[in-house]
């Protein structure tokens, strides 16, 4: 179900204000978060952050088509490295 | 045989329902548009004089998203989704439900028909 609207969209406070005084100085920094949950708003474009998926921090450049959707959504939570192959009985891929 | 909006071509069903037949109409469209044009619902679509063909036709092509530009429409929200590499971009191009339906089984709309793998019920190793 879609966000009541009277709340506006979901924006982590702390990693807004830490872009928000990147973009102050001027200064682009990848910033590390968990936040994954946290809408990606304008002010957010052309900055890159490490978004955590459960194991390791995946690096997601910021562009304005991604205006809207949420971090999370950037940085994919599982590996799926293919069905067993039949002849050899192992896991095939990579 | 009437034609409204380029090649659809209602026949003798009453145009309430004969407008679903172009893509982008549905029940609540159709009912919108003959409200705003004033035409009975019932009145069968080869009964409709040319004025108010020429009513329905303009006031889909002003203010309605219809056939070709619709789909097009879709594709390229579809195809932004793709580009910018997100989950629904992903699931989009594996050809898998995109909503999160489970695909253990069933998910047949999005995967095609059954590709059958030869011993998969069998005792294992």
């Amino acid at each position: 179900m879609a966000r009541s609207l009277k709340k506006g969209p979901y924006v982590d406070e702390r990693l807004y204000t830490r872009i928000d005084k990147l973009n102050q100085q001027n200064r682009r920094e990848a910033v590390k978060t968990w936040a994954r949950a946290c809408t990606i708003v304008p002010e957010f474009i052309g900055h890159t952050f490490k978004v955590h998926n459960g194991r390791a921090f995946v690096d997601v450049f910021v562009t304005e088509d991604m205006v809207g959707h949420k971090l999370g959504e950037f940085a994919l939570t599982r590996t799926f490295r293919g069905h067993t192959n039949k002849k050899e009985g192992i896991r095939s891929g990579r | 045989m009437p034609r409204i909006v380029g090649v659809d071509i209602p026949e003798r069903k009453p145009i309430r329902y004969a407008l679903r037949y172009i893509h982008g109409i549905g029940p609540k469209h159709a009912d919108e548009i003959l409200e705003r044009t004033g035409i009975d619902p019932s009145k069968r679509a080869f009964e409709l004089s040319e004025n108010e063909i020429a009513m329905v036709s303009t006031l889909i092509d002003s203010e309605y998203v219809v056939e070709g530009a619709l789909r097009r429409q879709v594709a390229q929200n579809i195809s932004r989704l793709r580009e910018i590499r997100c989950y629904k971009g992903d699931r989009h191009r594996r050809g898998l439900p995109v909503h999160g339906q489970r695909t253990k089984c069933n998910a047949r709309t999005r995967k095609g028909r059954k590709k059958t793998v030869a011993g998969k019920k069998g005792v294992k190793g």
